[in-house]
């Protein structure tokens, strides 16, 4: 059998995906701790050692993305989780337009990234955007959401998790609908009502969409980028920039280098924060 | 997976027992269709309203697009403003989307059958060490954001930076850890019997997989196709880092540099939006279950 094996399932098989994948992928990501310690213009390198990384978080105008990065992915992750949940269980109660309202949550989802950021950047502009005329008709004055250093992350954040919930809720939804009926059926019994039904069997049930979800935001918003580059560009300033954002600046200012510290920084976050998270999400999940 | 989302009604159970009174059930009709309207006002404040503010200022002129309101435009100026968009810079707009397009189909279909390759073998030998570590590669390519800077130096080394075939080859080497997921999860769902039979049948692992297991595939290669068709028409990053040029633009780097040439012309600007929103639109009109089914099944093995 092992020998019909070897010749049926032979590796070949993985021959073109593996040469394109190592080529294209695993390859440069190898490389990038070589080049992060280079000062680096494409045909000439020249060994520095940690100084990138050391420039990386002594200059603030840097290191303040390592800082955004994370509040960042913690908000819109925290977001979706939070709404996907509450979205989720509505959609699968008995309401009405059910079908409709699933498609328009999901929808924004399938569009351009950049079309939305720049959608929403002008109905955030300041004077006459749609958001501040609103209101101000009702007598607020409304702030610079893009311009103000203090909100400005937060407001794309806003818009990310509006583009973003409709993954999280029909991964919820997928979640909500495989627990058993029975369930619900013998909660009723003993006197339970909605809320009840959703504390103690929804919320516990889901929990593997959830962590499914906590885990794609979660990575997904450390590695953002498209969004926060069209509308703000990282700006004012650079209150807004990403780790993301920084390694195209870098990259376009010339310093390779710098760029490619950059991407093992990311790299490294990732793997700090989410192999973990997600083995601990896994373990809790078992223990349910 | 897509029966289980569409057909739910988890509350079911919890309506009505004989004992109900028949106002209690009025009460409950009423609370639902209250529920059902509000819903409905809501989500079209919050989704409709930015679709509707794109088109309507898709619409004006100029100088009312500039006010950037949500006022009934005083005229239309449809044809004029999509041909503006459409002929813009040498037909720019037009040239964009035929490279989107041939960079889309042409890296789909590599990717189709080197993963649904990949994804058969990789299933059919789970638990071997050497696939154990091959699956935690590929599960990396998952979580990992690529390394841009030595991605370009490698591609340059090749000579294939700046060209078609480079970025093809970027998409499909990005997207084949979901792509390979996908196939894996489905191979999983095919009988070794059917391997077998055609072993004992004379066929070879080439003729089982090319005429008898990927036409089985059938079903997760849409769902890949559609995902990653979306995927890459719409990606912005991997195009504006490794095919950069005027000649070589796709779609969305239209799009933003459109951003910075119409700063004064936000009509132009949002008749461009809508043009590019079109094709994930269509898809979705058509393949809306798939796709969802796709995502969740995509999220939940990954």
């Amino acid at each position: 059998m092992t020998k019909t094996k070897m010749r049926t399932y032979s590796y070949f098989f993985l021959l073109p995906a593996g040469i394109i994948y190592f080529v294209f992928y695993l390859l440069p990501t190898i490389l990038s701790f070589f080049f992060s310690m280079t000062r680096w213009t494409l045909t000439k390198w020249t060994y520095i050692g940690f100084e990138n990384y050391a420039t990386f978080f002594s200059e603030t105008s840097l290191s303040i993305g390592f800082r955004n990065t994370l509040v960042y992915a913690v908000v819109t992750c925290g977001l979706k989780v939070v709404l996907g949940l509450l979205l989720g269980a509505f959609l699968t109660s008995r309401i009405l337009f059910k079908n409709y309202l699933r498609s328009v949550i999901f929808f924004p989802t399938l569009l351009s990234t950049i079309a939305v950021g720049i959608a929403f950047s002008t109905m955030m502009h300041p004077s006459h955007g749609m958001f501040n005329t609103v209101l101000a008709s009702l007598g607020i004055t409304g702030p610079d959401w893009l311009g103000n250093t203090k909100i400005a992350l937060l407001s794309v954040a806003m818009v990310d998790v509006w583009k973003g919930v409709g993954v999280a809720t029909v991964i919820y939804i997928a979640g909500i609908s495989a627990i058993p009926q029975e369930y619900y059926e013998a909660l009723k019994i003993d006197g339970g009502n909605n809320y009840s039904a959703f504390w103690n069997i929804t919320l516990p049930l889901s929990r593997p969409a959830m962590n499914s979800v906590i885990i794609l935001a979660f990575i997904g918003g450390l590695r953002s980028f498209d969004l926060i580059w069209a509308m703000t560009k990282g700006g004012p300033g650079f209150t807004t920039d990403l780790i993301a954002s920084i390694i195209y600046k870098q990259y376009q200012a010339g310093f390779y280098g710098l760029a490619t510290a950059g991407n093992v920084i990311l790299f490294i976050a990732v793997s700090v924060l989410a192999f973990p998270l997600y083995k601990f999400l896994t373990k809790s999940e078992v223990n349910l | 997976m897509s029966k289980g989302i569409s057909s739910n009604h988890m509350i079911k159970g919890i309506r009505g027992s004989r004992s109900e009174r028949a106002d209690g059930r009025l009460s409950k009709r009423v609370r639902k269709i209250t529920m059902g309207i509000v819903a409905l006002i809501l989500s079209t404040l919050i989704f409709w309203i930015p679709f509707y503010f794109v088109i309507i200022n898709s619409l004006k002129n100029q100088a009312e697009s500039a006010d950037m309101s949500m006022a009934w435009p005083s005229s239309f100026h449809f044809l004029d403003n999509y041909k503006a968009v459409l002929t813009a810079s040498d037909y720019m707009l037009i040239r964009a989307f035929i490279n989107s397009t041939l960079l889309t189909v042409l890296s789909i279909s590599i990717l189709v059958i080197v993963a649904a390759m990949a994804g058969f073998v990789l299933q059919r030998r789970e638990g071997g060490r050497t696939s154990s570590f091959i699956n935690f590669l590929v599960l990396a390519g998952l979580m990992i954001p690529p390394a841009i800077v030595p991605t370009i130096w490698v591609l340059d080394s090749i000579g294939l930076f700046k060209t078609l075939a480079g970025i093809m080859l970027i998409e499909v080497a990005l997207h084949f850890p979901f792509a390979a997921i996908l196939y894996k999860a489905f191979v999983a769902t095919l009988p070794r019997e059917v391997d077998e039979s055609a072993l004992i049948d004379g066929c070879g692992g080439g003729r089982l997989f090319l005429s008898i297991i990927f036409p089985l595939l059938k079903p997760v290669t849409s769902t890949v196709i559609v995902l990653t068709s979306i995927n890459v028409f719409n990606d912005f990053v991997n195009p504006l880092y490794f095919f950069p040029g005027a000649d070589n633009a796709t779609i969305q780097l239209t799009l933003y540099n459109f951003m910075s040439r119409f700063t004064t012309s936000w009509n132009l600007l949002f008749a461009d939006i809508v043009l590019i929103s079109i094709p994930p639109l269509i898809l979705f009109i058509f393949f809306n279950k798939k796709i969802v089914a796709g995502m969740t099944a995509g999220a939940v093995k990954g």
